[in-house]
């Protein structure tokens, strides 16, 4: 066995072995935690298949970014999680036998002669100085540049969806109001009382 | 050397594995968006280990794409999750049937 196939085993058993325990473990911050696991062995995986751009940013945006909210989400809220697993264990048979026909069928399909080393052998690997990022960058940026504009867009309007489902206006809470504080005029704030002191009281106050 | 089906049948199972889990944490609408990212890491997975065997990197750069939507949907679920838990005090799924008529 060679490092390669060491790893690729190694990584693909913590990978099943967690991605079982976020589906059936009781706390939902274990199973954030455990998501978190599961894509870090991902991603090692990807990095045995000379993706290392694919595999750094599944570890800088899901990791960092989208698990991160996930925890946020799951810690904020409060989660009756006994109410939750109500149909657990009735559900449970039905759920392996699903997933053992899923896996049989894929497996029974998958390792047929037409995905087998023969068929489609390994790749040797690439030279020293080939990036992958600098490959991926150059198709983004020429063939899928218009794919690319639309992800962006399909950003944006993520940002802007989940900003405004979120945002709420409390009745309690003060704003300011830019507008009022650029309109306000000097007749607003300022008040000239009359000055009843006389210049010839004033002068004798200060002696 | 690691033939082509390993990595399919990984993602196989990934995806079984997912599946699983919406069918058994149908009530807590959070474990269910986190076997939503799950079954799309392995669809990645196959995208990727395809990308490497035919020496095409147009596959990668469909996982790219694929990132980029699947962190977008996590975002709005998480949104619409806070939405449900301040109108309800509850994300059992069970407990949303205004529509049920």
């Amino acid at each position: 066995m060679t490092v390669l196939e060491i790893s690729f085993y190694l990584f693909s058993l913590i990978l099943v072995g967690s991605a079982t325990m976020v589906v059936t473990v009781k706390n939902p911050v274990k199973s954030a935690l455990f998501l978190v696991l599961a894509f870090f062995s991902a991603a090692c995986i990807w990095m045995t298949l000379e993706a290392e751009f694919l595999a750094i940013v599944l570890v800088l945006v899901y990791v960092g970014a989208v698990m991160v909210l996930f925890l946020f989400v799951v810690m904020m809220l409060d989660i009756d999680v006994a109410r939750m697993r109500e149909g657990f264990a009735r559900y449970l048979p039905v759920g392996i036998v699903v997933a053992l026909v899923l896996v049989i069928e894929l497996v029974l399909v998958l390792s047929g002669k037409f995905f087998s080393l023969d068929a489609m052998p390994r790749p040797a690997g690439h030279m020293a100085d080939y990036s992958n990022t600098a490959e991926l960058g150059k198709l983004l940026y020429t063939d899928y540049v218009f794919a690319f504009e639309i992800a962006g867009l399909v950003l944006l309007v993520a940002i802007v969806a989940a900003i405004s489902l979120t945002l709420r206006r409390r009745p309690v809470t003060k704003y300011q109001s830019p507008s009022q504080q650029v309109r306000v005029t000097k007749a607003d704030r300022l008040r000239i009382i009359s000055d009843a002191q006389t210049e010839s009281e004033r002068q004798e106050d200060a002696q | 050397m690691i033939p082509l089906s390993n990595y399919l049948i990984l993602g196989a199972i990934l995806f079984a594995i997912s599946v699983v889990g919406i069918f058994l944490n149908r009530k807590n609408l959070v474990v269910i968006l986190m076997s939503i990212e799950l079954l799309l890491l392995a669809a990645n997975m196959n995208f990727v280990a395809f990308s490497h065997y035919l020496g095409d990197a147009a596959g990668q750069v469909f996982v790219f794409f694929i990132l980029t939507v699947a962190a977008a949907e996590s975002a709005i679920g998480l949104a619409i999750l806070i939405i449900v838990f301040r109108n309800r005090m509850s994300i059992n799924v069970e407990d949303l049937d205004e529509l049920k008529g």
